[in-house]
């Protein structure tokens, strides 16, 4: 064997070394802050307009892009209209931070509840509640009872499926990671497999060009897909409440952030004071009847 | 270190007698000398200490690095979001049962993707002014297809060629998805093929044409074989890299060892199953590399003996 030659055997001693170098480097920087944060800001008063948000005197929150309709309005969260935006600057201002205090933040939804350093001090973007979640990020209360529904085109068979039974034999599509897809493979139980889409988008072309019968979201989506993008669509109908508790979208906090029982409290005072329902009636008034599949 | 021609093929004979059972029972009366002897041990040494340092140097290396991983602020948590054994045994039966559409994906749109590339690539090389449409025609598809990113090609597939609602053409994702993987990638294969088929020298063609071979036998029988010989470990890598993106059919909805993994880490906010499913593939790549390389080593076996007339 012919012994390397010294320079490159010292070429790989140098990177060797130079990568050490830098794993131990950089290793040790992510996630301080947020191990600090929890014991530091045990504070449980909620001083308004004071949290130990990211800037401090601000508070910023993510959502995904582009953000859908009716949650957000045109694609742009920080005009506060559509309803996940208006309960977001409600919660702001319930927290004392004005809406020139509110900074928005484009966060894709597989990115929210990813370890490390979160940007945001809280996200708002449709997530639903789980146990199972709760492991990996924290929640505040829930802003807003959410039921599925399932979408056809008007004049198919699966538009005529008045029960759950009757979806059995359907092709399905909903968006991965949603409480929708659960509603398929848990409750419907179809005998093909369900076709499962990256976003609403997709599954919403799909339907129109009759690679699935019927597309499952929650419910005012639903409404504003059948009213205004697939307009030869119609709601099928909506699915009862899993276990008889409703299903609710809460607002993400990084697990463990000092923010979350303010956070939680502000929701709950908005739900008690009737700002919620009003935010609700103005935004997502048409998201009120379908009929019930059972 | 100069060493004469004849002592280091003596030399040669002697290890091999050495590792079949010690030196000096090969019967030719032949006794090492004390100078060989003290040369073979000073070697052993020094290779028992090389073995010693790089063993050394790899501990060090490894636990260096696992004590600043797991010393790290984060691993707790990392540790549970990506390496949760509750969530790979979730996982693992749900990613196998994806990765057998990616595997069906491979072999059908491996083996279209050869023919077709390998086509384009005749196409390309074919002489003569009355091919020239055909050769503009190859040169602009691999330049089209090779250029357009495979995520818009299959959008523009999957989603697109439905919407025209044309009679008798399937709307199934997996049959588009697979389409459009196949324009993509017979692209690259051909430009491979052809990089092949002008690397062989122009004398082989020349000569084979003074035998009394056609063009085309030339070809078929004097280039191709010697271009395919070369082309094996470049089309390996695409055959590769086309295993990873069947994945990508998963945009019309189909469930595949990716998606499946997405379904459980939507459902959980935990990443484990991708963790899983990034295994599987690369358990598959190593198979695969690993037979290609003996195909390899047997053809050029066969070269050289076929050589050595």
């Amino acid at each position: 064997m012919h012994p390397a030659p010294r320079a490159l055997r010292r070429a790989l001693a140098a990177v060797t070394v130079a990568l050490l170098a830098t794993a131990v480097g950089c290793a040790p920087q992510p996630e301080e802050k947020t191990t600090a944060a929890p014991s530091g800001s045990a504070a449980k008063s909620c001083t308004k307009g004071k949290l130990a948000t990211k800037t401090s005197g601000r508070l910023t929150i993510a959502t995904d892009e582009p953000a859908y309709e009716p949650w957000f309005k045109d694609d742009k969260p920080a005009n506060g209209k559509g309803f996940e935006s208006a309960v977001a600057y409600a919660v702001a201002r319930q927290l004392g931070y004005g809406k020139g205090a509110v900074v928005w933040q484009s966060v894709p939804f597989n990115k929210a509840f990813a370890p490390g350093v979160k940007s945001f001090d809280f996200d708002i973007n449709q997530v639903s509640i789980s146990a199972e979640r709760r492991k990996a990020v924290d929640f505040s209360s829930g802003y807003y009872d959410v039921r599925q529904a399932v979408i056809a085109l008007k004049g198919s068979k699966a538009a005529e499926a008045t029960s759950v039974a009757d979806l059995k034999k359907l092709k399905l599509g909903a968006q991965v990671g949603t409480t929708s897809l659960d509603y398929i493979t848990d409750v419907v139980k179809p005998a093909r497999q369900a076709a499962v889409y990256a976003k609403n988008d997709q599954a919403k072309s799909a339907l129109k060009n009759g690679q699935v019968d019927a597309v499952v979201t929650d419910l005012p989506t639903a409404f504003y897909i059948t009213a205004a993008e697939v307009t030869n669509a119609k709601i099928v109908g909506q699915f009862e409440n899993r276990g008889g508790t409703a299903e609710q979208f809460g607002l993400v906090l990084d697990k463990g952030s000092g923010l979350t029982p303010c956070v939680t409290a502000a929701v709950d005072a908005l739900r008690k004071d009737g700002t919620l329902a009003a935010i609700e009636k103005q935004w997502l008034s048409d998201a009120v009847d379908a009929p019930v599949l059972k | 270190m100069t060493v004469t021609k004849g002592e280091s093929a003596r030399e040669g004979a002697d290890d091999k007698g050495d590792m079949t059972g010690g030196a000096g029972q090969s019967g030719d009366g032949y006794v090492p000398s004390q100078r060989r002897l003290a040369r073979e041990r000073y070697r052993r040494a020094r290779a028992r200490r090389a073995t010693a340092i790089a063993a050394l140097s790899t501990l060090v290396t490894a636990a260096v690095l696992y004590l600043v991983v797991v010393n790290a602020p984060g691993w707790p948590r990392t540790k549970e979001t990506f390496f949760s054994a509750h969530y790979a045994r979730e996982a693992f039966p749900k990613v196998l049962e994806g990765l057998w559409l990616n595997v069906r994906l491979l072999l059908i749109c491996g083996a279209a993707v050869l023919v077709l590339g390998m086509l384009i690539a005749v196409a390309r090389t074919l002489r003569g002014p009355v091919f020239f449409p055909l050769r503009v025609l190859a040169a602009a598809y691999t330049d089209f297809f090779r250029g357009l990113p495979l995520i818009i090609n299959l959008m523009i597939v999957v989603l697109g060629v439905p919407a025209l609602r044309l009679q008798g053409v399937t709307v199934d994702p997996v049959l588009l998805g697979g389409t459009a993987l196949t324009l993509t990638y017979s692209a690259y294969v051909a430009e491979v093929f052809r990089a092949g088929i002008e690397s062989v020298h122009p004398s082989q063609r020349a000569a084979a044409r003074s035998l009394g071979l056609t063009n085309r036998q030339a070809l078929r029988h004097v280039v191709l074989p010697q271009a395919v010989r070369r082309q094996v470990p470049p089309l390996l890598n695409d055959l590769v890299s086309l295993q990873k993106d069947t994945g990508l059919v998963s945009i019309g909805g189909a469930v595949d060892a990716v998606r499946a993994a997405d379904i459980i880490v939507g459902r959980s906010l935990n990443y484990t199953p991708y963790i899983v499913a990034g295994l599987v593939f690369v358990a598959l790549t190593i198979p695969m590399t690993r037979f290609t390389d003996w195909v390899t080593a047997r053809t050029d076996r066969r070269r050289a003996q076929g050589g050595s007339l």
